[in-house]
C-alpha cells in the first residue's frame, strides 16, 4: 500500500501545517548543494529559476537549444486561478472542487486543494515578472471562462499565455544564469538516473551537438519532462515531446502511476494525410464563443452554410444544457467521437464536427472575435486555407496532455527519495482527467511555490556533495547507455525509426485512445512487443553517435515508447472502469457516460518495473475523500 | 507535385559546405514544408544517405526553433509564417528551391541548416527580465496598467526568439530581437524601474556579440513571422537616449553606443 504522506488535520491548513513542520537548510549551506533539473517548461523554469534564486547550485537541462522553447510555449488559452476578480461565486474550494470533479475523483484532495491555494499567487508572481495579461479599459486584468467551470476565472494574454509565462520564467530563470546560480546544458538529454544506494543522486546525458555521453551528479534530481502523448505519434506535442526522463526513471525504481490517463482534446485540426507530423491544437477558449455542431442527418455532404439551423444538431449543448459548448475535454471528445461513429462528422472521412462562430460573430461583430482568438484563425487558415471568420472551423479531437506520470507523494518526491517529479510529468492533480487552463497553473504551482519547500526538507537529512560522479553507478549507466547507442547504430534495418513510431502510434490510438475495450487492449499487448523485438532487429538508424545525429535522437526515444505504450495498454486494461479520459467501453451508462468504479477502483494504480518482458507489479495508493462525497460527475 | 531542392550540407562549424541537390516527390499540397522535408529524409535514410539535419519543434509556430532561409527569404515566402507553418500550396510543380541555413556573424552553422544562436540567450541574461524574486509581490491587480500599453507590452512580447530578423538584415543586426525585449518590459509599470539599466546592458551584450547596427532597411519586420514591428527600434532607441541622461546608463556602459 502506497502513502502520499499528505498531512492530517483539516484541509484548508494542511499545506500550512505541512511547511510548519518541514525542515530547512540554512543559506550559508544552500550553496554546498547542487540539484539537478531536467526540463524547461514551465515546471523546470519556475524550478531552477526559484530555486536559483533561495541560493542552490542548480544544473538545469534541455534538448531544445534554448530553455524558452520547452513546449509549454504552446500552451494557447490561459491560466485558472481562484481571484474571483469577476465576483461570479468563485473561491479557492470551488477551484477546489471543480478540479477534483473534473478529474472524475481521481486525484488527491490535498494535492488538489493546495493547487487552489497557490493559484492566486501564480497570476500576481507572472504579472510582477512583466506578463502582458489581457486588461480592461479600466487597467484591471480580465478573465474568461474554460471547459468545466460555469465561473470566469481564466487569465490570459490573447492566444498565447503559455508563452507569455514561459518567457516569464525563463526571464527569471535567464537572471539566475548570469548570477552563476544556475549553469544551463541546452541541446542536452538526459538519458538515464543514476541511483546511489537507493537514492537519486545523478544523471546520465547526451550532448546532442557532439554525441558525447557525460554524467552530472547532484544532491537531488527534478523532472520536469512533460508528459507523453506522443506514445500516439500524432499528437499536440512538439516533435520532441518524449517519455524518457521518466520511463529511464522507471526502470530505475521510481513507480509509474495511472499511465492510462490521457487526454484527447476535442478541437484541434483534423488530420489531413498520411504525411501528417503532428496535430494543431485550436485552443478550448474558442468554445467561449464558438458552438459545436453537424448536421441532423447522416451522410450529408452540404456545405456548411447550406444546412439550415433546424437541420443542425448543437450535441454539446443538447446533451450538457447546463456546460454546453464548455463540457469538459474528455466528455466533448467522446461527443464528437460519438457522432462521427454515427456516420454524422464533417470533411474529409468524415472526421470532424464544426466549430461555428457565426452567431458570436453576429452578436459580437467580427473585430471582438478578432482580437480575442485572432492568432487562432490565423493560424488554422495557414494549415487549412480555410476562413473561419467565414465558415465554420472543422475540429476533431486528438492527443493533447498526459495525466499520469512518475508517482509522487505530497511532498513532490517519487519512489526513489532525492528524485522529485513536477509538472505534466507527475500525476498528481489532475485525477483522470484536466480541466482547460490547468496545466499551467500546476506547472508552476510546483515550480514557484512548492518544490522550494519540499526539497529543503529532502536536503537537510542528506550531506551536501555526497556522491561525485567517479562513483561506479556513474560509469555503469554511462556503458549502459552507451550500449544502447551503439545497438542502435549497428542494426542497419530497413525500416525507419519514423516508421515504426507511426505503427506504434497506429496500435495506440486504434486500441488504446478514445475508446478501449478488453479484447482490444490485449490485442495491443500483442501488437507492441511484436512491434518493440522487429525495431530492435531492424531498425535503420544512420550516421554515428559522435555526431549530431537527429535519428539517434528520436530512436532512443522511440525505443523507449515501444516499451512504454505496453505499460500504458497494462493500466488501461486493469482498469475495468470508466472514469475521466480512460473509457472502456464495456463500463459506460445507458446514456453512453461513463461508469465508474469506487467500490473497486478508487485508487492511484502505481506500477514497478520488473524487467521489459515481465509484468510491472501492481501498488495502489487508496484514494480517501474526506470532503467532497463521491458522486456522479453530472455536466448536464 | 514534384519539387527540385538544393540544400545547404555543412558536417561541422568548421568544415566547408555546399548545396547539394535533392528531388522532392509526389508532395502533397496539405503538406508543412517540413512534412516535405521529412519525405525527402525517409528517402534518403533509405537510400543509406544521411538526412538533412534541421531545427525543429513544436510545428505549430510559437517555439521558435525552426529556421531556413527558403530562397533568400527567412521562413520562405509567406507574410508572418514560420517555416513549420508554411504549406506546400504555396509551391507549385517544377518549382526550384535554394534552402539554406540563417546567415549571420552571431550564429555559427553547427551542422546542415542548423546554426548555434546562444547570442541571443546572452543579450536576454544580460539584463531582459525584472529582477523580481519569486514570492513576496503585490496582488496582481495592484498596479493598474492602461489597456493599450499593456496591448503594446504584448506585440513586443510576442517575439518568437527565431533569429529571423537577424538573418534577414543585411547588417546582421539584433535591434529588433533586443529592441522587442526592452520594449515590451518598458511599457509595463513593473519593467519601468531598471528600463534605464535594462537598454544600456541589453545594447552593449548586443554589441558585444558581433551583431552589427540597424541601417533602417526595415528587412527585419519583413521577415518577422510575428509581425514585430520596427517601432520598437525606435523605443529602444528612445530608451537609450533617455538612459543616457541617467548616472545608472552611463555607469552601465562602457562604450557610448553609436547606431
Amino acid at each position: 500500500m502506497l502513502d502520499g504522506k499528505c498531512p492530517s488535520g483539516p484541509l484548508a491548513e494542511k499545506w500550512d501545517k505541512r511547511c510548519r513542520e518541514m525542515k530547512l537548510v540554512n543559506p550559508a549551506n544552500k550553496r554546498k548543494y547542487t540539484i539537478i533539473v531536467v526540463g524547461t517548461g514551465l515546471a523546470g523554469a519556475s524550478t531552477a529559476a526559484t530555486l536559483g534564486e533561495l541560493g542552490y547550485n542548480v544544473e538545469a537541462f534541455c534538448y531544445q537549444d534554448s530553455p524558452r522553447r520547452g513546449h509549454s510555449i504552446a500552451a494557447q488559452g490561459g491560466i485558472n486561478a481562484a481571484k474571483n476578480y469577476p465576483g461570479d461565486g468563485d473561491s479557492i474550494s470551488r477551484l477546489f472542487y471543480d478540479t477534483i470533479k473534473g478529474g472524475d475523483f481521481r486525484a488527491r484532495e490535498a494535492n488538489v486543494y493546495r493547487l487552489a491555494m497557490v493559484s492566486n499567487t501564480i497570476i500576481d508572481q507572472c504579472v510582477a515578472q512583466g506578463v502582458p495579461f489581457a486588461r480592461d479599459y479600466a487597467g484591471y486584468l480580465e478573465n474568461r471562462s474554460f471547459g468545466g467551470a460555469q465561473v470566469s476565472r481564466t487569465f490570459y494574454a490573447r492566444g498565447q499565455t503559455g508563452q507569455q509565462l514561459l518567457l516569464g520564467a525563463y526571464a527569471a530563470l535567464s537572471r539566475q544564469v548570469k548570477a552563476g546560480t544556475v549553469r544551463l546544458h541546452p541541446r542536452t538529454e538526459m538519458l538515464d538516473l543514476v541511483v546511489v544506494d537507493g537514492e537519486a543522486k545523478g544523471i546520465t546525458v547526451r550532448d546532442l551537438v557532439t554525441g558525447a555521453m557525460s554524467s552530472y551528479a547532484g544532491d537531488a534530481v527534478c523532472l520536469c519532462t512533460g508528459g507523453y502523448a506522443n506514445v500516439f505519434y500524432l499528437s499536440t506535442n512538439a516533435m520532441g515531446s518524449n517519455v524518457t526522463a521518466t520511463y529511464r526513471a522507471y526502470k530505475k525504481g521510481a513507480f509509474f502511476a495511472n499511465p492510462c490517463y490521457t487526454q484527447i482534446h476535442p478541437t484541434c485540426i483534423p488530420v489531413s494525410g498520411d504525411h501528417q507530423s503532428k496535430l494543431t491544437l485550436m485552443s478550448e477558449s474558442l468554445r467561449n464563443d464558438g458552438r459545436v455542431w453537424v448536421p441532423k442527418e447522416k451522410g450529408n455532404r452540404r456545405a456548411p452554410h447550406e444546412i439550415p439551423e433546424s437541420e443542425r444538431d448543437y450535441f454539446l449543448e443538447r446533451k450538457y444544457p447546463s456546460y454546453g459548448n464548455l463540457a469538459p475535454r474528455d466528455i466533448a471528445s467522446r461527443a464528437a467521437k460519438e457522432v462521427c461513429d454515427e456516420g454524422r462528422g464533417v470533411g474529409p472521412g468524415g472526421r470532424g464536427v464544426y466549430l461555428d462562430f457565426a452567431e458570436a460573430i453576429g452578436r459580437l461583430g467580427e473585430e471582438k472575435i478578432r482580437e480575442r482568438y485572432g492568432n487562432l484563425f490565423d493560424m488554422y487558415e495557414k494549415i487549412t486555407a480555410e476562413n473561419a471568420y467565414k465558415e465554420p472551423m472543422r475540429i476533431y479531437p486528438a492527443p493533447h496532455y498526459t495525466m499520469g506520470g512518475l508517482w509522487v507523494d505530497y511532498d513532490l518526491q517519487s519512489t526513489i527519495p532525492g528524485l522529485f517529479v513536477l509538472g505534466e510529468a507527475n500525476f498528481s492533480d489532475h485525477g483522470a482527467n484536466r480541466l482547460g487552463a490547468s496545466a499551467l497553473m500546476q506547472g508552476l504551482a510546483d515550480g514557484y511555490f512548492i518544490i522550494p519547500y519540499t526539497i529543503a526538507n529532502y536536503l537537510a537529512r542528506t550531506q551536501p556533495g555526497k556522491v561525485s560522479r567517479d562513483h561506479a553507478e556513474f560509469r555503469k549507466s554511462r556503458e549502459e547507455v552507451d550500449a544502447l547507442t551503439k545497438k542502435l547504430l549497428s542494426l542497419k534495418g530497413n525500416r525507419t525509426v519514423n516508421e515504426f513510431h507511426r505503427e506504434l502510434g497506429k496500435i495506440m490510438w486504434e486500441y488504446v485512445g478514445m475508446a478501449r475495450s478488453e479484447e482490444g487492449l490485449k490485442e495491443a499487448l500483442k501488437l507492441i512487443p511484436e512491434l518493440r523485438a522487429e525495431f530492435w532487429e531492424n531498425v535503420k538508424v544512420p550516421g554515428n553517435g559522435a555526431e549530431l545525429n537527429q535519428q539517434l535522437e528520436k530512436a532512443c526515444r522511440v525505443a523507449d515508447f515501444l516499451e512504454f505504450g505496453e505499460l500504458m495498454a497494462r493500466d488501461a486494461l486493469h482498469r475495468n472502469e470508466s472514469c475521466g479520459g480512460h473509457f472502456r467501453v464495456e463500463y459506460q451508462m445507458p446514456d453512453g457516460e461513463a461508469r465508474r468504479d469506487d467500490e473497486n477502483f478508487c485508487y492511484v494504480a502505481a506500477w514497478e518495473f520488473r524487467g521489459v518482458d515481465k509484468e510491472p507489479e501492481l501498488h495502489k495508493e487508496p484514494l480517501v475523500f474526506e470532503n467532497v462525497p463521491l458522486a456522479v460527475r453530472s455536466y448536464k | 507535385m514534384n519539387l527540385t531542392l538544393y540544400v545547404w550540407r555543412q558536417k561541422g562549424p568548421d568544415e566547408p559546405g555546399r548545396l547539394e541537390q535533392y528531388e522532392a516527390k509526389d508532395i502533397s499540397p496539405e503538406m508543412s514544408f517540413l512534412e516535405m522535408l521529412d519525405v525527402v529524409n525517409e528517402d534518403l535514410i533509405k537510400g543509406g544517405k544521411e538526412p538533412i539535419a534541421f531545427d525543429h519543434d513544436c510545428r505549430e509556430g510559437i517555439c521558435g526553433m525552426c529556421s531556413q532561409v527558403i530562397n533568400g527569404i527567412p521562413h520562405g515566402p509567406q507574410e508572418k509564417t514560420t517555416v513549420c507553418q508554411l504549406h506546400m500550396r504555396h509551391f507549385k510543380e517544377g518549382d526550384i528551391l535554394y534552402i539554406e541555413p540563417w546567415r549571420a556573424r552571431a550564429f555559427p552553422v553547427i551542422k546542415d541548416l542548423i546554426v548555434d544562436r546562444s547570442a541571443l540567450e546572452r543579450i536576454i541574461r544580460s539584463g531582459g527580465y525584472i529582477s523580481v524574486h519569486t514570492g513576496g509581490v503585490p496582488d496582481a491587480n495592484a498596479i493598474l496598467i492602461p489597456k493599450a500599453d499593456a496591448e503594446t507590452a504584448m506585440d513586443a512580447s510576442e517575439c518568437i526568439g527565431c533569429g529571423a530578423c537577424i538573418a534577414a538584415c543585411p547588417n546582421g543586426s539584433a535591434m529588433l530581437f533586443t529592441a522587442a525585449k526592452v520594449a515590451h518590459l518598458a511599457m509595463l509599470p513593473q519593467g519601468r524601474v531598471e528600463a534605464a539599466q535594462r537598454v544600456c546592458v541589453m545594447t552593449e551584450a548586443m554589441l558585444k556579440e558581433g551583431f552589427g547596427n540597424c541601417g533602417n532597411h526595415y528587412e527585419c519586420q519583413a521577415a518577422c513571422p510575428k509581425g514585430i514591428k520596427v517601432q520598437f527600434i525606435a523605443k529602444l532607441n528612445r530608451e537609450f537616449m533617455k538612459a543616457q541622461t541617467k548616472d545608472t546608463g552611463r555607469r552601465l556602459v562602457s562604450e557610448p553606443f553609436s547606431g
